[in-house]
């Protein structure tokens, strides 16, 4: 079975909530729909207070390339546009709607009739994508029209879809894998169509043999399309590892996928995809995985973007006393949130509760250069350096470490026996490098664009003489 | 013949040596670098720490500019002080306005009392790291995170972490007002001041941005921006932008008004002698007398209700 070959751990997987099937849950009264729910460009609200909206109804502007629309998730009226404090506490502004029904916005196909027949040509598919406001759902929230767009003079030969879900305890993706197969599958039909490639991967992990077996059977009627199980090992899902489990191609140090042929889409961004192109269907629903040891009933629902995250803790009976700490995501990448009036956003994986006993983190003890770091680094970086390195500041060094290539998947942290904030530091000096190398791109820009003014003006002047 | 042969070689070394070192001469004369022989008698007098407070790379790029500069009175040596810029001036030949020294001062007074925690942290020990995270322990997401990022950044030991209050404090002596606290601070909490005439200073000891009632919330001690102090200022030298107040240290005389008419108690008197009225105004019971009080009087969160308790403090004041 396949797998990439740098690095790589194997926690327990503790899939606590793969056996059960997604539950759609009630619109709550009053949504927060953040202004800014991707990476790039917050977008910009078109709506006012005391507007009515319908579901559906675009409610927020993408501002520029990199930046994606905003549909109202509910009918209703608009409340507030204000600051909520968000899951890490800062203040962040948002879209607040009293919900009142639920009618939807005209021309949404909102049943569950199935259409294949895919009569959008690629640039109308990629117009859709983005007018739609479809971001990457595995986590990083990128909107999905900028990866579609495939620069001139690259080729796109593999389309890889992301439904390894290497992440313990989530299990959204394997039941949508499981429960809307076929529209997963026309949706990969649809983005091959976009991006005109004849071959699709759909790489799931080995756990989710379930998923394999539905997908395999559904691939004989679609053609192009191969299901490849893979060997369980975390970070797999990390676009990087996954093209080399799938394709046997390595992506070099700052380049982007697409410099190897490929692009990669997760199986939730395929089906919101789906029902984008086929359905006339805004993002403003998820699939999300409440999880965790504590809880009563560890469940999959279909949310409302906006929904409080405290709704679905209480949908699976309710935060128990022994919880110690709710995590935004999974427990490798996710977030621990300060509290739970947070709404859910197109990023929202899951939600994972933890107890004291497997929340606490062990205090930090000295380097013992045992190199285990450097082994599951699936990036071939050396982590316990480029920690050292942060903590001095020495931000050339980190530089020359590729500290860029770093993709955070905290492998390092978790294997390490002195329990040392490996990630924590690196990330940080992370941020610095990127701080500076933006800066330096800036500075190159402005001089480059003050020598072509100066240039044109000069032509000017000989032009006059 | 063995004579000659040392007499040739001798010559003929001698001469290699004479061309070369004209050679050398004329090189030396036409590409000579011209160096002000003061810098080096300026980098001499100061102190040599290279701590880079001054805003300049090191002590030889401070003296280079010192004996460019036309005037003294913008460049300050922060660890040398006074003494060593007047060195300086005698060594340039020119008059040094003294510049006012300054200190670093820490604006926030949300002591574990004050701010009760809403979130534990238990990752790395680094403001830095924690701000990337989350926006700090307490509902206030402007105030000190206390993990003493700080006081890893003070090369001459100033600034320690108070284990009561959980908030950094600087000592007066020995802060040489270089700006690394400043820089090293990702709340941007910590602002170098004018240390004033014997030490004392006057100070809102806040940066919270929310309006009032949220902030009142997340810390009793926070500043409400209410704007009291800026109406009893008899000088002008307070402006509330963003909900909150800011003294502007070269326009206050010191009169302590806005001291008094603070319902929060967000701003700090150090270092004065106790005021005839109500309380001593030493740090320590400064500090200590919101953490106190206020839990008692203003637990209503609402702004109107914050009036309360001032009453009293303005009408003794008045007396």
């Amino acid at each position: 079975m396949k797998t990439f070959r740098i690095g790589g751990i194997h926690p327990h997987d503790e899939k606590l909530s793969a056996g059960s099937s997604i539950k759609v849950l009630p619109i709550p009264k009053e949504v927060k729909v953040p202004v800014s729910q991707h990476i790039g460009a917050p977008a910009t609200p078109i709506v006012k207070v005391g507007d009515v909206v319908k579901t559906g109804q675009l409610i927020a502007q993408a501002t520029g390339f990199v930046s994606a629309n905003i549909h109202s998730p509910v009918s209703g009226t608009v409340k507030k546009i204000e600051d909520f404090v968000d899951g890490n506490g800062y203040r962040k502004p948002a879209i607040i709607i009293t919900v009142q029904g639920d009618e939807w916005a005209e021309g949404i196909d909102t049943t569950t009739a199935i259409r294949r027949e895919i009569t959008l040509e690629p640039a109308e598919i990629i117009k859709k994508v983005q007018e739609m406001g479809i971001v990457g759902m595995g986590g990083a929230t990128f909107p999905a029209h900028v990866k579609l767009s495939v620069p001139p003079g690259k080729k796109c030969e593999a389309l890889i879809i992301n439904g390894v879900e290497c992440e313990p305890y989530l299990t959204s993706d394997h039941r949508l894998m499981l429960e809307k197969g076929q529209e997963v599958m026309i949706g990969v039909k649809i983005l091959m169509k976009a991006l005109g490639v004849g071959k699709a991967y759909i790489g799931i992990e080995n756990n989710k043999k379930d998923a394999i077996e539905n997908l395999q059977r559904l691939s004989t009627n679609f053609e192009g399309i191969e299901v490849v199980p893979l060997k369980l090992k975390y970070p797999q899902g990390g676009e990087k590892q996954l093209i080399d489990a799938c394709i046997r191609r390595q992506v070099p140090s700052g380049k982007l996928p697409i410099d190897v042929g490929a692009v990669v889409q997760n199986v939730g961004t395929v089906y919101a995809i789906y029902e984008a192109v086929q359905k006339n269907k805004p993002l403003i629903e998820r699939i999300v995985c409440v999880t965790g040891k504590p809880l009563r009933e560890p469940s999959n629902f279909l949310v409302r973007i906006g929904t409080p995250v405290k709704e679905l803790l209480d949908a699976t009976g309710g935060l128990p006393e022994t919880a110690a700490k709710v995590i935004g995501g999974g427990p490798m990448m996710g977030r621990a949130m300060v509290h739970t009036d947070v709404p859910v956003v197109k990023g929202t994986s899951g939600i994972t509760v933890m107890d004291e006993k497997d929340a606490k983190r062990q205090p930090m003890q000295n380097c013992i250069r045992c190199a285990k770091c450097v082994s599951v680094c699936p990036m071939g970086l050396e982590p316990y350096l480029l920690s050292k390195l942060s903590m001095l500041n020495r931000l050339e060094d980190l530089r020359a470490e590729n500290v860029m290539d770093c993709i955070e998947c905290g492998s390092c942290s978790f294997t390490c026996p002195s329990s040392r904030p490996l990630l924590d530091y690196i990330r940080l000096g992370k941020g610095r490098v990127g701080a500076q190398l933006r800066a330096e791109a800036a500075a190159k820009k402005a001089a480059a664009e003050a020598e072509k003014a100066k240039a044109e003006a000069e032509k000017k002047e000989t032009a006059n003489a | 013949m063995d004579v000659q042969f040392i007499l040739i070689t001798v010559c003929a070394l001698a001469a290699t040596g004479l061309i070369a070192a004209l050679i050398l001469y004329f090189v030396s004369q036409k590409f000579k670098v011209y160096e002000d022989p003061r810098i080096g008698q300026v980098e001499g007098v100061l102190p040599g720490a290279n701590c880079g407070g001054c805003g300049f790379p090191g002590c030889h790029g401070m003296a280079e500019a010192l004996v460019k500069a036309e005037d003294l009175s913008k460049l300050m040596c922060p660890v040398g002080g006074a003494d060593c810029m007047s060195k300086v001036a005698a060594i340039l030949g020119k008059e040094v306005t003294a510049a006012a020294p300054k200190v670093a001062v820490v604006r926030c007074n949300g002591n574990c009392a004050a701010r009760p925690k809403t979130a534990n942290y238990d990752g790395a020990r680094s403001c830095a790291i924690a701000a990337a995270h989350f926006a700090g322990e307490t509902a206030c997401s402007y105030g000190c995170l206390g993990c003493g990022d700080c006081v890893a950044a003070c090369k001459f030991d100033a600034i320690k972490m108070n284990p009561e209050t959980g908030l950094p404090e600087v000592d007066d002596e020995k802060c040489v007002a270089c700006g690394a606290c400043v820089k090293a601070c990702p709340k941007n909490i910590i602002e170098l001041r004018n240390k004033g005439v014997k030490n004392r200073r006057i100070w809102v000891s806040c940066v919270n941005k929310d309006k009032g009632a949220v902030a009142m919330k997340a810390c009793k001690s926070a500043c409400i921006g209410c704007g009291k102090c800026a109406k009893e200022c008899p000088f002008g030298a307070i402006t509330v932008e963003n909900n909150v107040a800011y003294i502007d240290y070269t326009k206050c005389k010191m009169c302590r008004k806005c001291v008094a008419a603070c319902p929060t108690k967000a701003i700090h008197a150090i270092n004065f002698p106790p005021l005839p009225a109500p309380k001593p105004a030493e740090q320590k019971p400064a500090d200590a007398a919101p953490a106190g009080q206020t839990p008692l009087e203003n637990k209503p969160a609402a702004p109107a209700a914050d009036a309360q308790p001032t009453k009293p403090q303005d009408t003794k004041a008045a007396e």
